[in-house]
């Protein structure tokens, strides 16, 4: 779990793109993870979010949900799940 | 101008019907929700394979996605080990520290609402007179308001007509009338109330949201301070009760066994950690070695391990022993009989 948790931006368009690592957590830490991350960030920024527990393709699309962000992709990176936010407006 | 109040959410059916409550009065309401370490969750039993057919959904998300109120969780982890390991009002039947850490629990509640976020007025509890024979009594609700520092900006919706007036009531900022008198075990009105807001799918965790209210992971619990001589504990240790046969032949060491498919990927995170083993010539589980076993101690728990492989009735299984430095070793060893492991093992 040494890395879990870090996010770190990348891309060069004028929205940041976010990795956020949060595999080998188990939920709701890849939920607070995401609350946590999503609080630097600004409406129209993305954030990848790689995790391993599949409950989090329940919870952040939820969380999203409730918060007013939006899912925009999911998808899994071999064993990795991998989920594209976008932060909008709230 | 429109009141604002932060409710405690679990994710059960209380919680819920009190935060709704005070939305029908035009209340603006945001939930928080705790994640201890401790909290039973569906991802958590979700981890037996057994369970994986059924929603991995978070409860608390679940119900503020049906109420239309944002949800924010809080990771306590770190300090809720203080309630656990000393509180002050003591334990309930096991290692639950109910009363403190609903105090605790009011008290961030009312920090996150006033300070961290700011701008909330009041803190709102789902809490029942009678409903909870340690937490939820006539006595304890003053006592909650005090020690969380909230005193009469802690509103209870479903108990409040049983209770003195909150300064929301005799501000004016909720109707007392429109709120509840309910008392006791019974669950009758929440259901009744909750059948007139139209909720007909909700959590009904029996035994509470916590494991420390189950009495075999409290077991686990006692039984790792008693071994490590001093109560204290890591996230780590605290998850990794939850899942496994936990086996412990002597006080410096115990195995922890996976049941099955869930519970050996979930122990499979932890291997690089622990001395572990796995029969190499036949099915079995993973079993994670917590302590300082030494060649003999070792080869025991290669025994014991065999014994829950498919090997069990062969003359001889083969185990990989992975030690924490990165060597493995075979060692070939005769099953342990069920009857040669003493009841008092099983942790």
């Amino acid at each position: 779990m040494s890395d879990a948790g870090r996010n770190a931006p990348t891309g060069t368009s004028s929205h940041a793109v976010r990795q956020l690592d949060a595999r080998g957590l188990l939920c709701p830490l890849p939920v607070i993870r995401v609350q946590d991350a999503v609080r630097a960030l600004a409406p129209g920024d993305l954030m990848d979010v790689l995790a391993t527990d599949p409950g989090v393709l329940q919870d952040i699309p939820a969380w999203c949900q409730v918060h007013g962000h939006r899912v925009v992709d999911t998808g899994h990176d071999g064993a990795d799940i991998r989920i594209r936010v976008e932060v909008c407006e709230t | 101008m429109k009141k604002k109040a932060v409710a405690l959410i679990s994710g059960g059916l209380d919680s819920m019907l009190a935060a709704k409550v005070v939305m029908e009065q035009g209340v603006h309401v945001e939930g928080l929700n705790f994640y201890t370490g401790f909290c039973v969750e569906g991802h958590t039993s979700a981890i037996r394979a057994r369970h994986q057919a059924r929603p991995k959904r978070n409860n608390a998300l679940w119900v503020a996605e049906q109420l239309g109120i944002k949800l924010h969780i809080i990771d306590v982890s770190a300090e809720y080990k203080d309630v656990v390991l000393q509180p002050k009002h003591g334990y309930g039947q096991h290692l639950n520290p109910c009363l403190d850490c609903k105090i605790f629990m009011v008290n961030k509640a009312l920090a996150w609402g006033f300070m961290d976020a700011g701008g909330f007025d009041f803190v709102i509890t789902g809490e029942v007179i009678g409903q909870r024979p340690k937490s939820q009594r006539k006595a304890t609700m003053p006592v909650i308001a005090r020690e969380s520092g909230a005193d009469d900006l802690l509103l209870r919706p479903l108990c409040a007509k049983r209770l003195p007036p909150t300064k929301p009531e005799r501000e004016g900022w909720v109707d007392r009338e429109r709120l509840h008198g309910f008392e006791g075990r019974s669950r009758k009105p929440q259901m009744a109330l909750a059948t007139a807001f139209g909720f007909s799918d909700y959590a009904q965790p029996a035994g509470g949201c916590c494991f420390l209210t189950d009495a075999a992971y409290a077991r686990k619990l006692a039984d790792l301070w008693q071994a490590r001589g001093e109560r204290d504990y890591e996230l780590d240790d605290i998850m990794l009760l939850k899942v496994g046969r936990h086996i412990r032949p002597a006080g410096h060491y115990k195995l922890i066994v996976g049941r099955e498919a869930g519970e050996n990927r979930f122990l499979e995170g932890y291997r690089k950690r622990f001395l572990h083993l796995r029969a190499t010539d036949v099915e079995g589980p993973l079993a994670l070695v917590d302590g300082t076993p030494d060649r003999r101690d070792i080869n025991l728990a290669a025994r014991l391990l065999a014994r829950y492989s498919q090997g069990r009735a062969a003359a001889r299984v083969e185990v990989g022993v992975h030690h924490t430095n990165g060597v493995s070793e075979a060692l070939r060893v005769t099953p342990l009989p069920a009857a040669e492991i003493p009841a008092a093992w099983h942790v």
